[in-house]
C-alpha cells in the first residue's frame, strides 16, 4: 500500500481543532483543580460521598443516651 | 473519514471547521463586554472574594454568554445567510453545522451554570441560567422577529452580567445590582439606534422588524432622545449608591451631559442633513456611547480602587 504523505489543508485543520480541544480540556481539569484548592483553603465544607459518614445526613445523638 | 481524504478537494477543506469557527460561534467580541461589566459587578462588591473563585466566576459567566451566543447563531441561521454582516458566520457559510452550534450552545450552558454555582452560589448560577434562556429563547426565538423593540428586549440579556458579578460575590440582588443592570439596559437602545441611522442594513430582506424601517428614521431618533433621557437618572442614581464615589459621580455628570447633547442633536437633524454630512452626528455619538459605558464601569472600579486604599 502506497503511504499517504501529502498534508492536505483539511488536515491542518483538523489538528488545530484536536490541539484547541485538547488545550480546553487541560485548562478545564486546571481550573477545578484551582477551584477546588481554593474552596479547601477557605474551609468550605468538604463532605465526601464515599468511605465517610456524612455530618448532614448523621442523626443527632441526643443527650443522656 | 478515512486518510483516503486527502485526495479531496479544496472545496471539502472549505467545509472543514477551524477551531476558531468554533471560537467564533461564542462571539469573542460580546464576550469582552460581559467579561468587563461582570468582573466590575464582582470587584465593586463589597465582599471579598479569593482571586482563584473571582476568576472561575468570570471565566463560566463569559462561558454563558458564549453559550446563548452559539445558540443564537444556530436559531438564527436562516436570517444570518440572508445578511451581508452575517453571511460569513461559521453556519451560513457552511463550516459548522448547525447542529453542531446547537450543541455546543446547550454544552456550554450547562458547563457554564454549573461550574458558577459550585464555584460561587446557587443564586448566580440561576440568573445565569435566565440570561441564556432569555437571549435564546425570549429574544432570538421569540421577540427578535416579531416587534421592533427587539432591541430593547435583546439589551436585558447583555445588562445581566454585573449584576450575576455582584451576586456571584455578594449572594443577593440589591439595589446596586439593579442599577448596574439598569445602565446597560437603557443604554442599549439609543447606541444601537445610532448605529442603525447610518449604517446600510439588510435587516428588511431578512425580515427582522427595525425600528428605521417600521416606524421610520424620525421616529428613530425620537426614540434614541427619550431612551437617553430615561437613562440620565439610572446612571446618575447609581452615582449615589455604595460603589460609587467621588470619580463616578464626575465622570457620570459629564458623560451624560455629552450624551444627552448628543441625543437631542441627533433627535434635531432630518434626513437631508444627516445624509448631506454623512451621518457625522450619528457616528460621533455612537461612537461617544462606547466610551460612555466602558467609562461608566471604569469609574466604579476606580472608586473600588479609591475605598480599598482609603482614599474614599
Amino acid at each position: 500500500m502506497m503511504p499517504i504523505t501529502e498534508t492536505h489543508d483539511l488536515h491542518k485543520r483538523r489538528l488545530g481543532r484536536n490541539v484547541g480541544v485538547a488545550l480546553s480540556l487541560v485548562a478545564f481539569a486546571a481550573i477545578v483543580f484551582g477551584l477546588t484548592v481554593a474552596k479547601i483553603r477557605q474551609g468550605a465544607s468538604m463532605e465526601a460521598y464515599d468511605h465517610t459518614p456524612r455530618v448532614s445526613v448523621t442523626p443527632p445523638v441526643e443527650s443522656g443516651q | 473519514m478515512t486518510d483516503l481524504t486527502t485526495n479531496t478537494s479544496v472545496d471539502a477543506a472549505e467545509g472543514e471547521a477551524r477551531f476558531g469557527d468554533y471560537v467564533a460561534l461564542l462571539k469573542p467580541r460580546v464576550m469582552s463586554l460581559v467579561v468587563f461589566t461582570a468582573l466590575v459587578g464582582l470587584l465593586v462588591a463589597p465582599v471579598r472574594i479569593d482571586p482563584m473563585i473571582g476568576f472561575t466566576a468570570i471565566l463560566f459567566i463569559a462561558l454563558g454568554g458564549g453559550a446563548s451566543g452559539a445558540l443564537n447563531m444556530w436559531y438564527d441561521a436562516d436570517i444570518d445567510r440572508v445578511m451581508r454582516r452575517t453571511s460569513k458566520r461559521p453556519v451560513p457559510a457552511g463550516r459548522v453545522e448547525a447542529g453542531e452550534a446547537l450543541s455546543l450552545g446547550l454544552w456550554l450552558s450547562a458547563i457554564s451554570v454549573a461550574m458558577l454555582g459550585l464555584a460561587t452560589n446557587w443564586l448566580a448560577a440561576g440568573l445565569l441560567a435566565f440570561t441564556i434562556f432569555f437571549y435564546a429563547v425570549i429574544y432570538t426565538m421569540w421577540l427578535k422577529r416579531a416587534t421592533p423593540q427587539n432591541i430593547v428586549i435583546g439589551g436585558a440579556a447583555g445588562a445581566f452580567p454585573p449584576m450575576i458579578g455582584w451576586v456571584a460575590a455578594t449572594g443577593s440582588i440589591s439595589l446596586e445590582a439593579i442599577l448596574m443592570f439598569g445602565l446597560i439596559f437603557m443604554w442599549t437602545p439609543p447606541h444601537f439606534w445610532a448605529l442603525a441611522l447610518f449604517m446600510k442594513s439588510d435587516y428588511h430582506e431578512a425580515k427582522v422588524p427595525m425600528l428605521t424601517v417600521t416606524h421610520g428614521r424620525a421616529e428613530t431618533r425620537r426614540q434614541i432622545l427619550i431612551y437617553t433621557v430615561l437613562l440620565v437618572p439610572v446612571a446618575l442614581g447609581l452615582g449615589f449608591t455604595s460603589v460609587a464615589g467621588p470619580a463616578y459621580l464626575a465622570a457620570a455628570i459629564v458623560l451624560n451631559a455629552i450624551f444627552l447633547k448628543g441625543a437631542w442633536e441627533i433627535w434635531r437633524r432630518d434626513e437631508e442633513t444627516a445624509q448631506a454630512d454623512g451621518y457625522a452626528t450619528e457616528k460621533r455619538v455612537f461612537r461617544f456611547s462606547l466610551y460612555y459605558l466602558f467609562l461608566h464601569f471604569g469609574a466604579l472600579l476606580v472608586d473600588a480602587g479609591l475605598r480599598a486604599g482609603g482614599i474614599a
